[in-house]
């Protein structure tokens, strides 16, 4: 109905309308104002015309900044050095002892330095501990990665599922979370191995199945405060599906310390398998550090090496993903490093 | 027919086992290619109003009609479709972007989920898009955090445009921003206006700036609206002690008295006063206010006042107070 009219002519005309009321109500003596633009202080151009020629680069973008925070953190590049030492070791354990660690390498018992074929020395049965604790690295880091990736997936799924939706579906799956919670995770984990067979995959899947439900809760509670940001409700505006708004709006955003929790999650892993193996119930076809500890058991007044040599392994690899887990907290955690 | 008409809508939240009734039975229609300015304090119910109108919040009851649609009844792909033809510009210009998308991830995600243009085309719309706002294409590229408000809000409109919607409901879209940065966005709006044919649900607090912009006023008090005119009545003769305050509130340079403000905060929605709302902070309040809700009457050339008192105490105070 105004289409023709120019939205200065609206200005003055809104002034007209003004001044006279001003002049109704103060009677002749009051000089009407005679400025007609709406806002007389301000001349600011038109945003289309004046239209913002370039856009100047600031910051570099989060995560190239958190990554920079991050490197420059020695304790976390410290604990990232030694994971690669250990990585190492798993990746080229094929190559540099081809043979089966469970093979009888050489003679029994022989001490760290004895015989320079094995520099860690030899247990009761004559494996070489080099070889076990290279290959022991291997089930370690895959039980630990997969079992978090496990953890991560259900965890996030059902966490996600929860906090957005909130309601019924909140209710029940916190129920499920608890439940899970409340049963002591070692004892669930021995009773998981035991109803499966001790495999790898079985004790993965199992370690998994311990892990998810801290996953969860923390996914879910990122999930209830950030469904309530105004991106959220825009997407919804937008017509966004509840699939897309879950996983590429709001998911990316409640990462960082999903990504802290999980290097943690990867410590825990190694270390319930290792627990599992030390008891026994690991998987018997493959070395692990946990089994190694619990065969050099009986042995531990004569020959400690052989329990010492994997439980240092264990320790620092469970601290070097400490140490990251720290590192990645300072880095994503805005409220640390000073993140607008 | 209106493009959008809203018929004694009530709406509000649960909070400690207490409802809140943040619109308390509001009717008003728009027409295509209107503006239609909605006025009011913070917390009186404006952004309430938006959310429902986008389906954000579920109404209580009352009907929201666009187009002769039942709004509040859609499901699924009409809810869809509705939401491809009204779109909102939000108040914060910071939270409303996502900050770990890329602005052509924020411009393109509406074609992909509407279908609209094909996946490789959606970029060069996009683009198009950030041009109409007055943004280069270069910015497709880049995150939110690198651009000013000014800047970022451009981002929001170009967001709520690229879609093509009939109705844009823009709820308080330059409150966040600098005043020389509020000409700029408004003078945008205008001129897309023009070039889109939209129809724009204009809500501020600010009475300076829904007088530049609206063709219609609509004065919101606690979830209910008291007083709607042409902005040339409002303004001329402003009926209702409410929109009359507000008006003195707006400094002028033409008029350099101090203003006499309302007296008292705004009650709480969760407590609304007996009678005509407005009474505890009225001050020509009688004993009929405390008692009788004044329903809006309307008063003659488009304006309709919900006053007991409306017009004769405009007549005899003189306009405005």
């Amino acid at each position: 109905m105004h289409g023709s009219e120019t939205f200065a002519a609206r200005g003055a005309r809104a002034a007209e309308a003004e001044d006279r009321a001003a002049a109704a109500a103060l009677g002749a003596g009051r000089r009407p104002e005679t400025e007609s633009e709406p806002w007389p202080n301000v001349h600011a151009p038109d945003a289309a015309r004046a239209a913002t020629s370039e856009v100047q680069k600031l910051a570099p973008a989060g995560r190239r900044r958190a990554l920079g925070v991050f490197l420059s953190n020695p304790t976390a590049v410290a604990g990232l050095l030694i994971l690669a030492v250990v990585a190492g070791a798993a990746l080229a354990a094929p190559i540099l002892f081809p043979d089966d660690p469970l093979e009888m390498a050489g003679r029994p018992l022989q001490w760290p330095g004895q015989d320079p074929r094995f520099p860690l020395g030899t247990d009761a049965l004559g494996r070489n501990v080099l070889a076990g604790l290279a290959h022991g690295a291997r089930i370690s880091l895959l039980v630990g990665a997969f079992a978090t990736l496990a953890g991560l997936v259900a965890g996030i799924l059902i966490g996600a599922t929860a906090g957005y939706f909130g309601g019924l579906v909140d209710d029940a799956l916190s129920k499920l979370v608890e439940i899970f919670q409340t049963v002591p995770g070692f004892i669930l984990l021995i009773v998981l191995v035991a109803i499966a067979q001790p495999s790898v995959p079985a004790i993965t899947l199992a370690i998994g199945a311990v892990s998810w439900p801290q996953v969860a809760r923390l996914v879910r509670a990122q999930f209830r405060a950030l469904k309530e940001k105004e991106f959220v409700a825009a997407a919804r505006a937008l017509g966004y599906g509840h699939r897309r708004i879950i996983f590429r709006e709001i998911l990316p955003n409640a990462l960082p310390p999903v990504i802290v929790l999980a290097s943690v999650t990867v410590a825990t892993a190694i270390l319930m398998e290792s627990a599992l193996s030390f008891m026994g119930l690991g998987d018997p076809n493959v070395v692990s550090w946990g089994s190694m500890i619990g065969t050099g058991r009986d042995l531990l007044r004569t020959a400690w090496y052989l329990s010492a040599a994997p439980g240092v392994a264990i320790v620092l690899t469970v601290l070097s993903l400490n140490l990251i887990g720290d590192g990645l907290n300072e880095a994503l955690n805005p409220r640390l490093s000073g993140e607008p | 027919m209106p493009l959008l008409s809203v018929e004694n809508l009530h709406a509000g939240y649960e909070t400690g086992g207490r409802r809140l009734r943040a619109v308390d039975g509001v009717s008003f229609a728009v027409e295509p290619g209107e503006t239609v300015g909605l006025v009011g304090e913070s917390g009186c119910g404006k952004s309430s109003l938006a959310r429902v109108l986008m389906r954000l919040v579920e109404p209580a009851s009352g009907r929201v009609l666009f187009d002769g649609l039942d709004v509040g009844a859609l499901r699924g792909p009409a809810l869809k479709a509705y939401r491809r033809q009204a779109q909102m510009v939000f108040q914060d210009p910071f939270a409303s972007l996502n900050p770990r998308q890329s602005v052509g991830e924020i411009l393109s995600g509406p074609l992909a989920v509407h279908g609209l243009v094909p996946r490789k085309e959606r970029l060069t719309a996009a683009g198009d898009a950030l041009e109409r706002v007055g943004l280069p294409r270069a910015a497709l590229s880049r995150y939110p955090h690198e651009f000013s408000g000014g800047q970022r809000q451009r981002l929001g409109i170009a967001r709520a445009l690229i879609l093509a919607p009939r109705l844009v409901i823009c709820d308080e879209p330059v409150s966040a921003l600098d005043l020389s940065i509020q000409a700029q966005i408004l003078n945008l709006l205008a001129g897309l206006k023009a070039q889109m044919s939209l129809s724009y649900l204009f809500i501020s607090h600010d009475l300076s700036v829904v007088r530049y912009f609206a063709d219609r006023v609509l004065v919101m008090y606690l979830g209910r609206i008291v007083e709607t005119g042409s902005w040339q009545a409002i303004f001329a003769s402003p009926l209702h002690p409410y929109t009359r305050a507000l008006i003195e509130a707006v400094p002028t340079p033409g008029r350099r008295r101090h203003a006499a403000p309302l007296s008292g905060d705004l009650p709480s929605a969760r407590d609304v006063p007996p009678g005509c709302r407005f009474h505890p902070r009225c001050p020509i309040a009688t004993p009929i206010c405390t008692e009788a809700d004044p329903a809006l009457r309307h008063v003659g050339a488009g304006q309709s006042v919900a006053c007991h008192h409306a017009p004769e105490s405009a007549l005899q105070e003189g306009l405005p107070i």
